[in-house]
């Protein structure tokens, strides 16, 4: 054998590290603000609640938000171990670019949005889990092309909220994981307010699955942060006969 | 003792490419480490030992690490500057961050002339095999 030319040596052991992990589900959405980063923790919180080993990684390097939401304030480096363990929050594995960043902005192009997945997704240890619960940024830009490129086990969960604004980019993420046949379990409406279809038909018309709607909580912002009281808001009430349609 | 995942990495890396390869055995391996991550070569080596003596393939291959200069450049206002001339402002953490995820450089670094936060990392950002040798 030759030269070769130079290798990305830390692709191959990604398969490894999560070689322990039974399903690794990606909350997304082609939109901002439709609630990824409260249905991700909240999924991993109820999760983990019923007995679940969990973990959760917040993907969302520009805004992340999953810490804000379970509560976290302590950004010490995670312990190492034949690479990084994640810290432990309410018993779910977490593991955030806040970690590194000590939350101060992250300015960062998109090659380098791409370096920085690659290398936690070659350094964390996550070890024998039933699910990890991925928050993704909106889009379908850098971070949710690495996600199918990289973890070839990720299945899908979408999440809108009833505004045509809102399901007009969801319809664009939509299409491409269809296009490149990726496993979508359904589509969450959030926020709701108002007795409305639009999310509902859409969703028939395209033939996904619809997964539940949940109601818009005034008091919900009481709760973030505080992981006992998020376990016991009425979204979460909500939310938990969504976990049933896809656990 | 993160070096153990990289090192793990290059050699699972080799491993595979050998396998494409149809290669029975792997004799050499060449190793760049840019300066940016702040590797321990010592740990990085004993890693690489250990991990080594549990593959058949990689049973007496030569391992040469060679330490990449780190070099960044503005995208603003196109000066160039190394890792040497960062590592002096970056306190601890700053710099155990860095060793950890490189890319955070651009959340603790700025361009020494213009203080912008948009540079890029020209060379020397992390761990390459830069070739492999072996035998069918």
């Amino acid at each position: 054998m030759g030269n070769l030319s130079i290798m990305d040596v830390r692709l191959s052991v990604i398969d490894h590290r999560l070689h322990g992990v039974k399903r690794v589900i990606a909350v997304a959405s082609g939109k901002g603000g439709v609630g990824k980063s409260l249905m991700a923790s909240s999924f991993a919180l109820n999760l983990s609640n019923k007995g679940y080993k969990v973990g959760l990684l917040d993907l969302d390097l520009y805004g992340p938000s999953s810490h804000i939401i379970l509560g976290v304030n302590d950004f010490s480096f995670p312990e190492e171990e034949k690479g990084i363990l994640p810290h432990e929050i309410s018993g779910i594995k977490f593991m955030s670019i806040v970690y590194f960043s000590q939350d101060k902005p992250a300015p960062l192009r998109g090659n380098d949005i791409t370096n920085a997945i690659i290398e936690l997704l070659a350094i964390t240890q996550w070890g024998n889990l039933d699910y990890i619960i991925i928050d993704m940024p909106p889009g379908i830009g850098d971070e949710t092309l690495d996600v199918i490129h990289l973890i070839k086990k990720s299945e899908f969960v979408v999440v809108t909220t009833p505004s045509k604004v809102a399901l007009g980019a969801v319809d664009k993420l939509l299409n491409i994981l269809k296009e490149l046949k990726l496993p979508v379990l359904g589509i969450i409406e959030n926020m709701k307010i108002n007795e409305s279809k639009l999310i509902f038909d859409y969703v028939k018309e395209k033939n996904f699955k619809f997964l539940g709607s949940v109601s818009f909580d005034r008091n919900l912002e009481d709760a973030i942060g505080f992981t006992n009281k998020l376990l016991n808001t009425s979204f979460m009430k909500d939310f938990q006969k969504v976990v049933e349609k896809i656990t | 003792m993160h070096e153990w995942a990289l090192a793990e990495s290059v050699l699972t890396a080799a491993i595979e490419a050998a396998e494409k390869e149809k290669l029975k055995k792997i004799t050499e391996i060449k190793i760049a480490i840019g300066q940016l991550q702040q590797i321990e070569e010592d740990i990085f080596k004993f890693a690489l030992d250990e991990i080594k003596k549990n593959e058949e393939k990689l049973k007496n291959v030569k391992i040469t690490i060679k330490t990449e200069k780190s070099t960044l450049k503005c995208k603003n206002c196109e000066n160039t500057w190394t890792f040497s001339d960062m590592k002096k402002k970056l306190n601890n953490d700053e710099s155990e961050a860095i060793h950890f995820i490189p890319e955070v450089a651009f959340v603790h670094t700025r361009c020494p002339k213009c203080k912008s936060p948009d540079f890029e990392i020209i060379t020397g950002r992390g761990v390459s095999i830069t070739q492999i040798k072996g035998k069918k």
